[in-house]
């Protein structure tokens, strides 16, 4: 496998290979985004074209099927998907992806030992860095749709001796990867490592809860990535290392991005059990801390006070997803908009369960791309702004994250509605968000409470606002 | 044998740094689609995939090759197919009504 491939084939692999990263620019821009993300897949179509013409490839019908299996299964899948589910089904393809570059690497180790070949040691490493690099997006891309899809609980699971019980798999999967370059030949010591990287994967997911799975999902796109890039080191082909690499940056870039936005390292996202308890214990704390006043008005008064402002700011969190209620708040600002009112959209990175997650659901229910600011855009604006409507938002618009240096959240940028001239917040009740701390911003003077789920209140805003 | 190593080193660390000074500019509306996307292309194990398939005889590791492939196909697709669905539904602001 170490020869190089005929030059045709590696020059298609040089275009595709252009395609991906021109693809990859083009989606940095709306207007520009879908077109790149077809000139990415003809990149693939051509990738995939040139390598079925490889000499090694004799096996043509068994591979024709597989692909069309594969195209079938996936088109089913991408058009029924909910686009509230994007999370879970992007957390399902990583694992695929990941599951697949494991299983190239598997496939050349056992074809070698077929082949009674000495395996070379760099191809050894590559076999088994791949291994537990796919093995561990596999299993922990499986996890984390389960947790996601509510197929078993959200929040962090842990045991006694957990990590020292992971250390130990760690353990395991070096001394069996040091075993296997000395003597590269056996079987067994190889599924027992492919069998370690498949339970690491599994412990890397489960202490981690459902508040902090953009940054799983970011980080097993990473992951995803660098494991095809393993697979390319495993056969030798710079397509998939180049592609591997594109999607490990990437993936990288976005992990960082959302462990800024939750004011927290990565170091402390995976090892820390975030938010074990602190659940039911922030609730009671906020039990009795409720002594400030709240004012609570209804959907009447929320009406007038939107529709004779100048200027609303919308802020959508995941309450407001959760509750399908993203129709309803568009009908709202269109019934405003025709009043005069200007509105626009603040989008906090974390506002859904993955990166830019709460802009889809809002184009979804469309919501021009162009009405939607991102925080660093909004902040100042918000001086300006005569009503701060907040939606099922709680811990990204807490003012002790810039305040209380007591707080867990002090630090984390958020949403700085408090400086609107009135703030409404739509909520169930005076619970606390995934961080488990109270909200400072709910006994403000300038802000008042709309009991009630997002949905219903929404809708009543809006045959309010027509009647005005 | 290093020599193609060395090579295919240089090769993943450059690419890298273009998949860094690409990403870096994308805005944060679109970066769902951009993590489908990327993710369908993370999908191009099925190149790998296709040649553990591809030998003459079956054996174990063709087995695991196909199987490879389909699951990488799946990937690709429905990838691709998302992120367009995803994007189609951006708009401009249509005209007021």
């Amino acid at each position: 496998m170490s020869n190089f491939l005929p030059t045709g084939i590696q020059l298609t692999y040089l275009v595709a290979a252009s395609l991906f990263i021109l693809g990859l620019k083009k989606l940095g821009s709306p207007a520009t985004a879908r077109n790149g993300n077809i000139v990415a897949a003809v990149g693939m179509l051509l990738a995939i074209a040139a390598t079925m013409l490889d000499q090694h490839v004799l096996n043509y019908q068994m591979i024709l099927l597989g692909l069309a299996i594969g195209s079938g299964i996936g088109a089913i899948v991408a058009y029924k998907v909910q686009m509230t589910e994007m999370p879970q089904m992007v957390g399902l393809l990583n694992g695929l992806g990941g599951a697949a570059s494991a299983l190239v690497a598997v496939a050349e180790f056992w074809r070698l030992l077929d082949s009674s070949q000495s395996i070379p040691l760099d191809v050894n490493i590559s076999i088994l860095l791949d291994v537990l690099i796919g093995g561990v997006t596999f299993t922990g891309s499986f996890l984390a749709f389960a947790k996601l899809q509510g197929l078993i609980s959200g929040s962090p699971i842990t045991f006694p001796f957990q990590q020292p019980f992971n250390l130990l798999l760690l353990a395991a999967y070096v001394v069996g990867s040091v075993y296997l370059i000395i003597t590269p030949d056996s079987l067994p010591i190889f599924l027992g490592v492919v069998g370690v990287s498949l339970v690491l994967g599994v412990m890397f997911v489960i202490p981690i809860g459902g508040g902090d799975m953009p940054v799983v999902i970011s980080l097993l796109n990473s992951l995803s990535g660098v494991a095809a890039a393993a697979a390319g080191f495993v056969v030798m082909n710079n397509m998939l290392i180049i592609a591997g690499a594109l999607v490990g940056a990437s993936g990288l870039i976005l992990t960082e991005i959302m462990c800024k936005a939750m004011n927290r390292s990565l170091f402390s996202v995976l090892f820390s059990a975030f938010g074990t308890g602190s659940s039911s214990g922030g609730a009671a704390a906020s039990g009795g801390a409720t002594d400030q006043t709240v004012r609570s008005i209804d959907a009447e008064e929320g009406a007038m006070m939107l529709g004779y402002a100048r200027s609303v700011v919308i802020v959508p969190g995941y309450g407001m997803a959760v509750a399908q209620a993203q129709h309803s708040v568009r009908e709202l600002s269109d019934q405003l908009e025709k009043m005069g009112v200007d509105v626009k959209y603040a989008i906090h990175p974390v506002a859904g369960r993955m990166p830019g997650h709460m802009n889809v659901l809002l184009a979804e229910a469309n919501v021009p791309y162009t009405q939607l600011y991102d925080m660093d855009d909004i902040n100042p604006q918000f001086e300006q702004a005569d009503v701060a409507l907040v939606i099922g938002a709680n811990d990204v618009v807490n003012p002790a994250a810039r305040s209380d240096k007591n707080s867990p959240i002090y630090g984390m940028p958020i949403l700085e509605v408090d400086r609107a001239k009135q703030t409404i917040v739509i909520k169930r009740g005076m619970s606390t968000g995934f961080a488990g701390v109270d909200n400072e911003l709910f006994y403000k003077d300038k802000t008042t409470m709309l009991f009630g789920s997002a949905k219903d209140m929404v809708a009543k805003l809006v045959s309010e606002v027509k009647q005005l | 044998m290093t020599e193609a190593l060395i090579a295919a080193l240089f090769v993943f660390v450059l690419a890298s740094f273009i998949g860094f000074e690409v990403i870096n500019k994308i805005p944060p509306t679109l970066h769902t689609p951009l993590m489908s996307g990327s993710n369908a292309i993370s999908g191009i194990a099925v190149l790998g995939a296709i040649v553990a398939a591809g030998a003459k005889d079956t054996s174990v590791s063709v087995i695991l090759g196909l199987i490879a492939v389909v699951l990488a196909t799946i990937n690709v697709v429905a990838g691709f197919l998302v992120t367009d669905r995803m994007l189609q539904m951006f708009k401009k602001k249509e005209i007021k009504a």
